[in-house]
């Protein structure tokens, strides 16, 4: 036990290096899949049919393959058409477009449980669709999911060790590169997975925070929850 | 503005759902300042007929006019027409993220474009007219029914319209909560507002409509003042409606 926090002490600033790319790999991720993910929703649920289908097959694309795949094609396919795109890219897009279908469907679930009454008595007082839907349905829609919502920052921080097959500089590739440099795998990835949990837990954290900041006064149903 | 004396008309309106007929060749006639009670039993389509007339739901055939104005045309605004014609629902549908200042004030601010400031002062105004300016800044779910379904009605007057239609506004509220609804509305015909009301209160119907409207499966069986209905129906129909319905308010009164 000892050595294995000198070890960690040791390699501390090397691995931290890596968080931030981690940390870096998963804001991205999570804004960018947010934005595809509402639009995707929006589009799914409001749009005409050709939206709505094109909504339905990007979230089913990136829902029903695995993002080790997606990841690979967008580095090592996009070339053969042209595009090439450096590691971070590669991974900030596949990230992005994956949480995106995720997100779509979290998002999608609170807009359906927010039920059409909210819509008719916008539509009531004179607003159009996309005004009720900014105004009335997306503030509720948005609060509702955050409790749902809050397992994708999580699970993204976690998906993006998959990246270090491309060699993206994150937390699991300079863990195994310190891993053959020491001939120590046990003692580093097990500082490596204490990092993981650590950011889990300042992720869930933030996650309790803006649950309680966005919560509605006399819902005791959000505040059963904690 | 036409001179026409009606301030909303409706002819021969049908509405299909697939194979069901909910209404068929419905015509109506509303004066300003009008009072107008719509009773009938359950699915009858009166809630349906109240969506038509401010374009929720579109009907299958005919023409409504708002101040002479088709509104059934091709290429009206429909959202334009539904500010001209407030609504409440039998369930409050008051947005749950807004207090109930910001109820009455959004239709002001985002669809009227009024500056914020001048839309609170009138926001206020109307909380007041319902007797809930001291509760402006709570939300719906710290408000009773009877609150809430207030601060929907000022939401509805806030657009300034031309008709008010009420669609069963306090079917959903317990007994003790019912009076004070029922006081706003009756404060509002009073105030000439134009009022189409579909209610199982007839209480409420006997003394502030100028005209009840009985309809049954789809279609106006009967209409006239309330004396008229009440003392004199003149339907074996609305005779029966009548009895059940004064039946089952003599029950609860006896609970």
């Amino acid at each position: 036990m000892i050595s294995f926090f000198e070890f960690f002490v040791r390699f501390l600033p090397d691995l931290l290096s890596g968080m931030g790319m981690t940390l870096l790999l998963t804001a991205e991720g999570v804004l960018a899949g947010f934005i595809l993910g509402l639009a995707a929703t929006l589009a799914r649920t409001y749009g005409g049919k050709f939206w709505r289908n094109l909504a339905i097959a990007y979230i089913e694309l990136f829902r029903g393959t695995p993002l080790l795949v997606q990841v690979f094609l967008l580095y090592y396919g996009l070339p053969g058409l042209g595009i090439t795109l450096s590691r971070e890219w590669s991974a900030f897009l596949a990230l992005g477009l994956n949480s995106g279908a995720y997100q779509a469907e979290y998002l999608r679930g609170s807009i359906l449980a927010i039920g059409e009454g909210q819509m008719l008595a916008a539509r009531a007082i004179g607003m159009s669709k996309w005004k009720a839907v900014f105004y009335i349905i997306l503030p509720q829609a948005l609060r509702l999911a955050i409790p749902a919502w809050a397992n994708e920052p999580v699970s993204l921080l976690k998906a993006t060790s998959v990246v270090f097959l491309i060699a993206v500089p994150e937390l699991m590739t300079r863990a195994k590169l310190i891993a053959s440099r020491t001939y120590d795998p046990i003692s580093s990835y097990l500082a490596v997975a204490v990092l993981y949990l650590v950011l889990v837990y300042l992720v869930d954290a933030a996650m309790k925070w803006l649950e309680q900041r966005t919560r509605l006064p006399g819902l005791s149903a959000v505040n059963e929850s904690s | 503005m036409t001179d026409s004396p009606y301030i909303l008309q409706a002819k021969n309106l049908t509405k299909i759902y697939g194979e069901n007929v909910i209404f068929k060749d419905i015509s109506l006639d509303v004066k300003k300042g009008e009072t107008i009670v719509i009773i009938g039993p359950s699915g009858t389509g009166k809630s349906t007929l109240l969506r038509c007339l401010n374009l929720l739901t579109p009907v299958n055939s005919g023409q409504i006019f708002l101040e002479g104005e088709e509104i059934t045309a091709h290429g009206v605004d429909h959202d334009q027409v539904r500010q001209k014609i407030g609504m409440v629902f039998q369930n409050f549908l008051l947005f749950n993220h807004l207090t109930a200042l910001g109820n009455v004030m959004i239709g002001l601010t985002k669809v009227k474009k009024m500056p914020t400031e001048k839309a609170k002062q009138k926001a206020l105004h109307e909380l007041e007219r319902v007797g809930l300016a001291d509760r402006a800044h709570h939300y719906p779910a710290q408000l009773s029914g009877g609150q809430q379904q207030r601060v929907a009605i000022a939401r509805a007057l806030a657009m300034d319209p031309l008709v008010m239609l009420f669609d069963e506004p306090t079917s959903a509220l317990d007994p003790e909560l019912i009076g004070e609804v029922l006081g706003v509305m009756e404060q509002l015909a009073h105030e000439h507002m134009t009022m189409l009301v579909v209610t199982h209160e007839m209480g409420f119907a006997r003394e502030v409509a100028d005209r009840i409207i009985f309809m049954e499966k789809g279609r106006i069986v009967e209409q006239g003042s309330p004396e008229e209905l009440f003392e004199h129906p003149q339907h074996a129909r609305t005779r029966e409606f009548l009895g059940k319905i004064s039946e089952l308010y003599g029950k609860k009164e006896k609970k």
